[in-house]
C-alpha cells in the first residue's frame, strides 16, 4: 500500500470529488470558453470580411 | 401541433432557435446537475460493498452513456448529410465530435479513479473501459480527417463516411472486445444493477439528464459558430445584429 | 472495342496492378523486410524465455502484420491518382467498386499474402508448434484481407491529403481491432486445447462482410475525395 492508497481509504469523498467531480466540471468548463471563444473568433472574422467587402 | 420542422433545416432559422433555446438548456442543465449531485451526496446511502467510492457513477455512467450515444446521433446526422445533402446535418455532425470525444475521456478517467480503489489498479482493460478507449479513438479519427481537409464539403462527405463505417464497426468492436475479455478472465466486481437503491437511481438519472442537456447546449452553441463560418457570404448573416455592430 | 464482362473487368485490373507492383519490387520488399524487422524486436524489447515468446508470439505476429499493411496502404490510389488513371477508371462503364475490388486484390496480394508466407519462418523463431502455427496462418489467410478492405476505404478517404500516411493509420487502427481479437484468440484457444473454429468462423463471416461493402464504400469515398 503506498500513501496515496491509505490517503484515498481515509478520505473516499475527497478523492471522488477532487479525482473525478472537479475534473469533469473543469473539463466542461474548458468546453464552454473555448465554444464561446469560438464564437467571438467566428463574429471578428466575419466583420473584417464585410469590411473588407464594402471597401471594394 | 403541427410544426414545420423542415422550417428549422435551414442554417438561418436554425441559427435564431439556438439562439434561443441554448440558455434554456444550460440553465436546466446546470440546475439538473446540482439537485443530482445533491441526491447522489446526501440522500443516497453509502454503498456497503465499494463503499462512498461508487459515487463516482453518477458522473460516470452518463458520460459513459452520452459518449457511445452521441456517437451514433453523429453518425445519423452524417448520413443524413451523405444522403440527401443537407448542408445542416453535416455541420451538426462536426460539431457534436468534440463533445462526445470530451465525454467518452470523462468516462475513462473517472472509470480508471473508479478502478483504482475497487481493482487496485488504475487502469484495468475490461470489456467496457476497453471499448471506450476505442470509441475515443473512433473520434479522434474522425476529427483528424475532418480538420486535415481543406474543403469544407469534402471534409463533410469524407468524415460522414467515415462515422457511418465507424457505427457500423462499434457493435462489433464491442462483441469483439467483450470476447476477448471473457477470454482472459477479466475482473468480477460490477456495478450491480438490481440492488441499487432507488435514491442511486434516481441521482444516476438526473445527472444523466443534466448531461444531456449540457451536451445539447454545447453542440448547439459550436454549431452556430459553424453556421456563421461556413455561411459568411450570405445576406442573412449580413443582417444579424450580431454581425453588423 | 468489346464489352467487358465485370468478372474479366476484375482479372484485368488485377493483372495490371501486379504487373505495375512487380516492376517496383522494392516497395514489396520494404514491407517484408518491415514485417520482420519489427517481429525480430520482440524479443530483444522483451527478453528471450521461450515460455514468453511463445505465449505473445500470435499477438506480435498479428499486430506486426496490422502495422505493416498500414505502411504499404498509402500506395493503394496515390500512384493511379497523381498520373490521372484514376480519373479514367472513374468514367469507364462498369461499376468503380468493381475496378476498387480489383486494386484491393492486387494489393493484399503483393503486400498481404508475402506476410501470410513469411509468417511460419517468424513463428519458428518464437517456438511455435506446428498446430498452432498453422492456426495462426490460418487465421492471417481469413484476416489479413479484411485489413486490405478496410484499409481501403481509409486510402480512399484520405487520397491526396497531407500527412496522408500518419491519418490513414489513426483512422483504419481501431476498426482492424476485431481481426486482431479474433486472429489471436484462434491460436489462444489451440494453445490451451480448444477448438478454434469459431474464432475462425467468425473471421471468415467479416471477410464476407468487407467483401460485400468494403469495395462499394471505398467506391463511395473515391467519389467524395475526387470531386
Amino acid at each position: 500500500m503506498t500513501g496515496l492508497d491509505i490517503w484515498m481509504r481515509e478520505n473516499p469523498l475527497t478523492y471522488v470529488w477532487l479525482g473525478s467531480y472537479v475534473v469533469a466540471l473543469l473539463i466542461f468548463a474548458v468546453e464552454i470558453v473555448l465554444v464561446r471563444h469560438k464564437r467571438k473568433l467566428t463574429l471578428e472574422q466575419i466583420r473584417l470580411l464585410r469590411e473588407a467587402g464594402e471597401e471594394d | 401541433m403541427a410544426i414545420n420542422w423542415f422550417k428549422y433545416s435551414a442554417p438561418s432559422t436554425f441559427y435564431a432557435l439556438a439562439g434561443k433555446l441554448i440558455p434554456w438548456f444550460a440553465v436546466s442543465a446546470a440546475m439538473l446537475f446540482a439537485v443530482g449531485l445533491y441526491i447522489g451526496f446526501f440522500v443516497a446511502p453509502v454503498d456497503y460493498q465499494q463503499g462512498e467510492f461508487y459515487r463516482i457513477i453518477f458522473i460516470h455512467v452518463p458520460a459513459s452513456i452520452l459518449s457511445m450515444f452521441l456517437y451514433l446521433v453523429m453518425a445519423a446526422y452524417a448520413a443524413l448529410g451523405l444522403i440527401f445533402n443537407t448542408r445542416l446535418s453535416a455541420m451538426m455532425a462536426t460539431a457534436i465530435a468534440p463533445t462526445g470525444a470530451l465525454f467518452a475521456f470523462i468516462s475513462l478517467w473517472t472509470g480508471a479513479l473508479w478502478g483504482k480503489p475497487m481493482w487496485g489498479a488504475w487502469w484495468v482493460w475490461d470489456a467496457r473501459l476497453t471499448s471506450e478507449l476505442i470509441l475515443l479513438f473512433l473520434y479522434l479519427g474522425y476529427m483528424a480527417l475532418h480538420s486535415s481537409i481543406d474543403d469544407p464539403r469534402r471534409a463533410d462527405r469524407a468524415s460522414a463516411l467515415l462515422a457511418i463505417v465507424g457505427s457500423v464497426n462499434v457493435p462489433i468492436i464491442y462483441f469483439s472486445v467483450k470476447w476477448w475479455n471473457t477470454l482472459h478472465q477479466g475482473s468480477t466486481i460490477k456495478f450491480s444493477g438490481t440492488s441499487m437503491h432507488v435514491a442511486m437511481q434516481q441521482a444516476m438519472f438526473i445527472t444523466l439528464a443534466a448531461c444531456w442537456l449540457y451536451a445539447i447546449a454545447v453542440v448547439l452553441a459550436r454549431v452556430r459558430s459553424i453556421i456563421l463560418e461556413r455561411e459568411h457570404q450570405t445576406k442573412w448573416v449580413a443582417e444579424l445584429s450580431e454581425v453588423r455592430t | 472495342m468489346k464489352e467487358l464482362t465485370l468478372f474479366s473487368m476484375l482479372k484485368l485490373v488485377i493483372r495490371r496492378d501486379m504487373i505495375l507492383a512487380m516492376r517496383r519490387r522494392a516497395d514489396v520488399l520494404t514491407t517484408l523486410i518491415f514485417f520482420v524487422m519489427v517481429v525480430s524486436l520482440f524479443p530483444l524489447g522483451v527478453g528471450p524465455e521461450m515460455e514468453m515468446l511463445r505465449k505473445i508470439a500470435p499477438g506480435v505476429l498479428w499486430v506486426a502484420a496490422l502495422l505493416a499493411s498500414m505502411l504499404s496502404l498509402g500506395r493503394l490510389f496515390s500512384a493511379d491518382h497523381q498520373d490521372g488513371t484514376l480519373e479514367q477508371m472513374m468514367l469507364t462503364p462498369q461499376p468503380l467498386a468493381v475496378i476498387v475490388l480489383g486494386k484491393i486484390v492486387a494489393h493484399w496480394m503483393v503486400s498481404g499474402l508475402p506476410l501470410v508466407l513469411i509468417a511460419p519462418v517468424l513463428g519458428i523463431q518464437f517456438d511455435m508448434q506446428a498446430e498452432t502455427l498453422g492456426i495462426l496462418i490460418l487465421g492471417l489467410l481469413l484476416g489479413t484481407p479484411v485489413l486490405s478492405m478496410i484499409g481501403g476505404i481509409g486510402a480512399a478517404l484520405t487520397l491526396g491529403l497531407r500527412g496522408g500516411g500518419v491519418l490513414l493509420s489513426l483512422l483504419v487502427l481501431p476498426l482492424c481491432i476485431p481481426i486482431l481479437i479474433f486472429g489471436t484468440a484462434a491460436v489462444d484457444a489451440v494453445a490451451t486445447g480448444l477448438s478454434p473454429v469459431s474464432h475462425l468462423s467468425l473471421l471468415g463471416a467479416l471477410l464476407v462482410l468487407a467483401l460485400t461493402f468494403a469495395p462499394w464504400v471505398a467506391a463511395q469515398a473515391l467519389r467524395i475525395s475526387m470531386e
